[in-house]
This record gives C-alpha cells, sequence and structure tokens, in this order.
C-alpha cells in the first residue's frame, strides 16, 4: 500500500485488500466504490452505466442549445444557504440532492464558477455562473464585472 | 470414439517502442527494479494518461499483415481486477471495439497450407512483475513493466493439432520480427501465450466446452499442454463427465494442467470506455500508408520459396528465418541465371557458417548477390571446381574482389573444354597400358590411378567429373 493505510494482521492477499479497505476507507468513499461497482457489474451495465451515459449526453446537448440564446446561465451554487456545522449526515440521498446544481455542470462539461450573492438570515447565499465549453474568459469577466456592480464581496461571514 | 481437438491461441507481444504506452518512460528490459518509472504507470492518484500514436501505428501494420479490417475508430475500455502488480487496479485495454479485426493467417505446415482466421489484436498496457526471494516471506513488486505497450492477438478456434498451433505461433512470433515491432524473446516475457482447447467427435460441427489454460511459457510448453488438455478431456469425456469451463494454469515441470478459478469465481471485468483517453481516430490515408510500407512476409516468403521454388520447407525456413539472407536470396534469384536450390545451398550452408562463426553479417563483407551470382553461374557451367569455387568465396569473405578477378589471380579455373580433355586421356592412356589391361580384366581402381594421372597432367585444371567420364567412355571403347 502506497497511499495511507495498510491493516496490521491479514491472512493472503484478498484478506489484505480486504481488511485495508474496509478499515482505511470512510463512509462516503466505501458508499460511491459500491454504487461504482454495481452499476458496472455484469448484467448492470447497460440498464444503469450505459442509460446514465445517454442521459449525459441529452443533458449536455440541451445546455448547447441554451447557450445558442445567452453566454452565461445563472442557477443558485446549492438550493440552501451554508450547512450548520454537525449537520446531520445520516441521509446520504438528501445529501446528494444537495449537489444538483453543481453536479449538473459536471455531466454538462461546463465550466462554472460560484460567487457570494448576499445573505438570508445571516447565512450567505451561492450564485453559480455556467459558461459555454472553453469559454472561462467570459465567465470571469462577468463574475468580475458582478464584482465590481456590488462593490466586492465584503468580510466573511462569522461562523 | 474418435475426438478432435479445438485450439485457439491468445498472443501476447510487447512492442519495442522507445516509450510506454501512456507515459514518458523508457520501454526497456532487464533495468533495476523501479527505475524505469513514473507517477502515470505507478497509477499515482491525479495522473492522466496520454496514448503513445507509435503503438497504434504498430498494432495497425500487424493488422495488415494478418489481413485484418483496421477500425478507424475505437476506443479503449479498463479492465478492472485487484492484483499487486496492478497499481491502478484497472488495466487500459480495449473491449468490444479493437483496433483490428477479422483477418487470417497462411501457416505452413508439411508443405501444406492451412488457414487460421484472426479474431481481433488490440492494445492494451502490460502490468508489473512480482518478485520472490527465500530471504523475504512474500512476494516484491517491480513496477518497470507496468505500461509497457502490448498488442493481444486473437486467433479463432480453427487450429486442429499441436503441431500446427506451434507453426501458427512461429509464424506469428516470425511476422513480428520482419515488421521489427516486437524483439519476441520468450524467456524475457516480451511474447507470451495463453492456450484456449476444446474437444468434440470427428464431424461433430457444434464445439465442446472450452479450458484456458495460462503459465504457457515456450512453443513447446504450448505443445504439450494442447497434448495433455486434449487427452485429459477426452478422459473425462469418456468416463461419462462433463468438461467444466474454467481456467487451467500448466505446470511444464509436471506436464499437468490444474485448475485455476471455476466459472463461479470469474472474473468480473467490469468494463467501461477510459474516460481520460480520447477516441482513437486514424485517417484512411494513413492506415493505407502503413500498409503500403510493409515488407513481403516470412510466411509469404516461406510459400513462395517451397511452393514455387521448389526449396525444402527446413531450408526455406533457416533462410526466412533470417531478415539479412532472406534478402540475400531475393536478390539472387532475382539476377537469376542460376537454379534457386544452389543459391539456397550457399546461404544456408557456406555463408551461415560463416555468419554463426564470426557472428558477422554478410554486409560486413564484400560479398553481394551480383558476386554470389556470378560465383554460382562459374560452377554450374563448369569453369571452376566445386572446391576452387569454396576459395573463391573465402576469399571474397576477406578482399572486396570479383570472382572473374579471384579466378584469374588465383589460375583456378578449370577445363571443361571436352575435346582437350579427351585428347589428354587419350594420352595418358597410351602411356599407361598396363593400367588399362588391369582395368579391363577387373581392377576398378585402376579408374581412379588413370583419372589421378590425367589430373596430374592437367596440372589439377580438368573438371574432375568430366575427366572420369571421358577416361570411363574411351576404356570402354
Amino acid at each position: 500500500m502506497r497511499y495511507g493505510y495498510r491493516t496490521s494482521e491479514y491472512e493472503n492477499l484478498a484478506d489484505l485488500y480486504e481488511k485495508s479497505r474496509s478499515e482505511g476507507f470512510g463512509d462516503e468513499v466505501k458508499r460511491r466504490i459500491m454504487l461504482g461497482t454495481f452499476v458496472l457489474s455484469s448484467g448492470y451495465y447497460d440498464a444503469y452505466y450505459m442509460k446514465a451515459k445517454l442521459f449525459q449526453k441529452r443533458i449536455a446537448a440541451e445546455f448547447d442549445n441554451a447557450f445558442n440564446e445567452v453566454d452565461v446561465i445563472v442557477t443558485p451554487t446549492v438550493p440552501s444557504t451554508a450547512f450548520k456545522s454537525g449537520y446531520n449526515l445520516a441521509d446520504p440521498v438528501k445529501i446528494y440532492a444537495t449537489d444538483i446544481c453543481t453536479v449538473t455542470i459536471n455531466i454538462a462539461g461546463l465550466p462554472a464558477l460560484s460567487v457570494p450573492c448576499g445573505k438570508d438570515n445571516g447565512l450567505p447565499i451561492g450564485m453559480q455562473l455556467i459558461g459555454k465549453k472553453f469559454d472561462e474568459q467570459t465567465l470571469l469577466n462577468t463574475a468580475f464585472a458582478y464584482e465590481n456592480i456590488v462593490g466586492g464581496f465584503g468580510e466573511i461571514p462569522e461562523v | 470414439m474418435n475426438y478432435e481437438m479445438v485450439v485457439g491461441l491468445e498472443v501476447h507481444a510487447e512492442l519495442n517502442t522507445d516509450s510506454k504506452i501512456y507515459c514518458n518512460c523508457k520501454n526497456s528490459f532487464g533495468r533495476e527494479v523501479n527505475s524505469q518509472v513514473c507517477p502515470i504507470c505507478m497509477g499515482y492518484p491525479g495522473t492522466l494518461p496520454t496514448l503513445n500514436e507509435k503503438v497504434v501505428e504498430y498494432a495497425i501494420k500487424m493488422g495488415h499483415a494478418l489481413g485484418c479490417r483496421i477500425n478507424p475508430i475505437c476506443k479503449q475500455d479498463r479492465k478492472h481486477y485487484f492484483y499487486p502488480d496492478l497499481p491502478k487496479a484497472y488495466q487500459i485495454s480495449q473491449a468490444e471495439v479493437p483496433l483490428c479485426a477479422e483477418g487470417k493467417l497462411d501457416i505452413l505446415v508439411g508443405g501444406e497450407v492451412k488457414t487460421i482466421g484472426i479474431t481481433r489484436i488490440h492494445i492494451e498496457e502490460d502490468a508489473g512483475k512480482l518478485l520472490h526471494d527465500e530471504s523475504f516471506a512474500g512476494s516484491l513488486v517491480d513496477l518497470n513493466r507496468c505500461g509497457v505497450p502490448l498488442i493481444e492477438i486473437v486467433s479463432e478456434p480453427d487450429i486442429r493439432s499441436s503441431a500446427d498451433a506451434k507453426a501458427y505461433l512461429e509464424t506469428i512470433k516470425s511476422i513480428l520480427q520482419y515488421l521489427d515491432i516486437s524483439d519476441c524473446k520468450m524467456q524475457e516475457g516480451s511474447i507470451r501465450c495463453d492456450v484456449n482447447v476444446s474437444v468434440r467427435p470427428v464431424g461433430a460441427t457444434e464445439y465442446g466446452t472450452r479450458c484456458e489454460m495460462k503459465n504457457v511459457n515456450s512453443f513447446s510448453a504450448a505443445v504439450r499442454g494442447i497434448e495433455y488438455e486434449y487427452a485429459r478431456q477426452i478422459e473425462v469425456l469418456e468416463a461419462g463427465g462433463v468438461v467444466v469451463q474454467e481456467t487451467r494454469r500448466w505446470d511444464d515441470a509436471k506436464g499437468v494442467s490444474v485448475p485455476m478459478r471455476s466459472k463461479e469465481n470469474a472474473q468480473d471485468y467490469r468494463y467501461f470506455p477510459e474516460p481520460d483517453l480520447l477516441t482513437i481516430v486514424v485517417d484512411e490515408g494513413k492506415i493505407a500508408e502503413l500498409k503500403d510500407s510493409m515488407p513481403e512476409l516470412p510466411n509469404v516468403k516461406l510459400q513462395r520459396y517451397v511452393l514455387e521454388l521448389g526449396i525444402p520447407q527446413k531450408e526455406a525456413n533457416s533462410i526466412v528465418d533470417s531478415i539479412e539472407k532472406s534478402k540475400l536470396f531475393d536478390e539472387c534469384i532475382n539476377l537469376g541465371g542460376v537454379t534457386p536450390k544452389s543459391v539456397c545451398n550457399w546461404i544456408t550452408s557456406d555463408i551461415s557458417k560463416y555468419m554463426n562463426e564470426t557472428g558477422k553479417s554478410i554486409a560486413e563483407t564484400s560479398i553481394n548477390a551480383k558476386r554470389l551470382i556470378s560465383l554460382i553461374s562459374v560452377i554450374e557451367k563448369g569453369e571452376i571446381s566445386n572446391a576452387a569455387g569454396k576459395i573463391v568465396f573465402e576469399t571474397m569473405l576477406a578482399e572486396d574482389k570479383d570472382p572473374a578477378a579471384i579466378i584469374e589471380e588465383k589460375g583456378l579455373s578449370q577445363n571443361s573444354d571436352a575435346s582437350a580433355l579427351e585428347g589428354l586421356a587419350r594420352e595418358v592412356i597410351l602411356a599407361n597400358e598396363k593400367s588399362v589391361t588391369d582395368y579391363k580384366n577387373g581392377k576398378t581402381n585402376a579408374l581412379g590411378f588413370l583419372v589421378g594421372q590425367c589430373m596430374k597432367a592437367s596440372k589439377g585444371k580438368a573438371n574432375p567429373g568430366m575427366m572420369r567420364d571421358i577416361v570411363t567412355k574411351l576404356l570402354s571403347e
């Protein structure tokens, strides 16, 4: 094991892999490994991975279409304000749902950035600017213009 | 019940490119452990592979050599499994869309041409190596070989005997060497083979269950493994059992194969397209250019030598096996004027002897096709004797002279003028009455004596064969 943890006692190679990974990986990592392995496994590839790839093309095409009309698309970065520390991590699907705006741009293969755009009850709100493929320049220009219009991004709020 | 064997072979050949397939590391064998490595081939997090174009070119050349259809668009895929010599825990390979597909290879076995289908050729990266040492109670990992480019050549199950399998493997090897894309040193692991064997009753059209056999480390081990598997599977069937589909390991020392993993434990490689690499797109012009650059292939040469020029297969093989010898042979045949068999003889004996003894190539001597043809020609015409021919040859190895010049210089020409020799023979016969009488009385040695006297009288210049014939003829008058 080159990086990080290696279990101290094991009987054979399979045991070494199993124990090191079980003991060393955190819950979210394990979750994702299991999901990834499942969607690629024999008999499930077409139903999950292949379908997802086709959807990816569809999503990317829809954005492409939209960018025929506009230069920048604006969304919230996250569908809520900042999480409270100690936020309940028990429901992973709920957590994944908060990624909806940012994961989408990864799937579509587009550049994006996030800037502060105000507060709600003292908690900051993030605004995501999405640009055309390879058009980081427009994004940066837009964010810069916005920063100037609002007079800077101000002090970092107290936690 | 008679069974026939059905064999398919998978050959992995390491390509001799300068760099590895996905990184800049040098592609060379035998370096100090873990010295030919970088973050990419060691699979460090955050690294990205970049495809070495030469690998694609070499694979396409092999595709052309095996009559394959080259796929102008193809992709690379991840093949997942865990093993200490595979740092990324996946091998980048090609799954459903290989670079080359649907080819064929003609092999010559015992003077007969057999056609073996080629299913596909694809590119992939090699894994590292595990080393074992008594001082260490485990295995040591050497990643030097990670990322060395491989082509995998998969045959159709068209092979029907272990002898054909060996011929197939040897032909693949000679083509790889002719194309100069692999050095094919089985002892260095640059060419490897997995064997698939099944059996079925003679005349049956359906295939039996096949077993894959790994750890076949030489072509002759492949022959032994195939024979063993054939016998083992028949034994199972004759006893009323069924052949289990499994992967087995060949143990050459013990001469047996043992199960490695069964179908239940079969690996699920979870293939998916490698997202870090671009689609491989080769333009038709490049594909055509590579096809045009192909030399005449060794198996085609072999067939031409044996079937058209009448060279015995064993000698033909030894000429074809050497790019230099076959080049010289072809040049001589092109110049023409002598029998192909004579050219073959000179190359397989005298020239080969020189090359073996000195380790040098013919290119380092002053012998070339023109001079060789010239030499063979004067011998065939009887202008010099075979013995004199050898002298001319030896001289040409050291001195930059034409045969004609050497013959003149050393006075090697022999007299093959029938009337002159006859005149000489008559003189000798007249001068040796007793020997003539002895011969006529049944003493056959006397002939030898008389011929010897003729040779002496001619100062060794008479064509000995001709001399003997003339003397014999005169004595019977």
